[in-house]
């Protein structure tokens, strides 16, 4: 079996009387981009920050490198870039001596690759921490996280907020990590385009639950979009076997659904229809299906 | 290398990749011997992780389409004519396919359709005579 980077099992965190995680487990081997998705609220940067050691499992385990980032901090996060959704840096600093400061922790800072980021990203080592803009400041944060080529990179939405222009650096960055290193990158988005192309493994959490989790092809095969016609007019959605969505109105619509296709087909043909084209479902396709909101509600909550 | 990738029709990146690199093998854009950019390149103009790419070049090595040379990179196999030949067939029975389905939704059969791509090759060749005279006489 090829070797974890990360081994979650059975995890569980309580925020008062909200389930934050529930039953959770994760595992993510070298080498693979993991994509982490579900709307705001599902447990994301909650799972990230217990792998970070910020937070102590109350039951379940968290591995990472096979050490316990509670226990051994320095084991874990001396191989590990973060770039946190609040993008926390010392607001007094300088870029240059944010820089600095860094690298004092780091052994294997390469002052060459972040030089060179500093270059690319047009950034003034003069201008301090609180004068940035967003985008700088994402720049700045991802400099702090890929410059010591950690074998574990780990973005909180990433690319939340920010314009075209920046979100490429970040998408280079995790090329990069891959492709020159074979590094882990472990990102969690709302961007389902970005985690439809830059992601190996897929993970779906909802309300503190894996609702669905593996090899994003394989998990897009598991789910069908369909358009199918009926000779009678539908008021409401038809009643479809294995449906998880569906979408349309009058004699047209269109599904999303999981499993037998034949069972669907035999299911749209008793009630006077017929499958007109059927594909592999997209992933925003699925994640409406299996987190029943939509991405306009996701992206506006 | 010219290569789009679409996220709304459902295919797999990987096997985009691979059936637009086979086309243009079929349609002579890529000649054999030719090079191939290396996996980090095009992750990097396509943002998708370079994995996708490992996986797609695989694929053509596999079917022959590509050979990898150690140490010096990825390049179009030598001439596989009947490579082609099956690849252009391929891209044509697909379009064929999807303009059948169509035409059953719109109620049109086999034979229907048949006529109607004569209509309009007839059409279009006398669309170009007329062009060429135009032209003819715009040169006098």
């Amino acid at each position: 079996m090829e070797q974890s980077v990360v081994d979650v099992s059975n995890l569980s965190r309580t925020f008062g009387d909200k389930a934050a995680l529930d039953d959770v487990s994760f595992r993510a081997t070298a080498g693979q981009v993991y994509g982490l998705v579900g709307s705001n609220g599902a447990g994301k940067t909650t799972l990230l920050k217990h792998l970070l050691g910020l937070l102590r499992a109350a039951s379940g385990s968290v591995r990472v490198f096979g050490l316990d980032p509670v226990r051994d901090p320095v084991g874990v996060l001396s191989r590990v870039g973060y770039l946190s959704e609040e993008r926390e840096l010392p607001e007094w600093m300088r870029i240059d001596e944010l820089m600095r400061y860094t690298q004092a922790y780091h052994q294997t800072w390469d002052a060459a690759y972040a030089r060179e980021l500093l270059e690319t990203f047009a950034l003034d080592p003069a201008k301090k921490v609180k004068d940035l803009s967003k985008g700088m400041r994402a720049q700045a944060g991802l400099i702090v996280a890929v410059a010591h080529r950690p074998a574990l990179l780990i973005l909180d939405e990433p690319s939340s907020g920010l314009d075209a222009v920046v979100r490429r650096d970040i998408l280079d960055a995790i090329v990069r990590a891959v492709a020159d290193d074979g590094r882990t990158v472990i990102f969690s988005s709302h961007l389902l385009d970005e985690v439809e192309r830059m992601s190996d493994h897929v993970t779906l959490m909802h309300q503190g639950r894996v609702t669905l989790s593996g090899a994003l092809d394989e998990v897009r095969r598991q789910y069908q979009r369909s358009r199918v016609h009926f000779a009678e007019n539908f008021e409401q959605p038809p009643v479809l076997e294995t449906a998880l969505l569906i979408e349309g109105g009058g004699r047209a619509w269109s599904v999303v659904h999981s499993g037998s296709p034949e069972k669907f087909r035999q299911s749209v043909l008793a009630r006077g229809g017929e499958v007109v084209e059927s594909r592999d479902a997209t992933l925003e396709e699925i994640f409406m299906a299996r987190a029943g909101r939509s991405r306009q509600q996701m992206e506006a909550a | 290398m010219d290569i789009s990738i679409n996220l709304t029709d459902g295919v797999p990146i990987y096997r985009q990749i691979v059936n637009q690199v086979k086309y243009l093998v079929a349609s002579g854009l890529l000649r054999p011997g030719e090079e191939l950019p290396p996996i980090r390149t095009l992750a990097l103009q396509l943002k998708v992780t370079p994995n996708t790419i490992v996986k797609a070049y695989g694929e053509l090595e596999i079917s022959g389409v590509l050979q990898k040379r150690h140490g010096s990179g990825t390049f179009i196999s030598e001439a596989r004519p009947q490579l082609a030949a099956r690849e252009r067939r391929r891209v044509i029975e697909q379009r064929i396919d999807a303009l059948l389905a169509e035409a059953h939704q719109l109620n049109y059969t086999a034979d229907d359709i048949l006529r109607m791509v004569r209509e309009r090759k007839a059409a279009m060749d006398e669309n170009v005579a007329e062009a060429a005279e135009e032209n003819k006489e715009k040169g006098r």
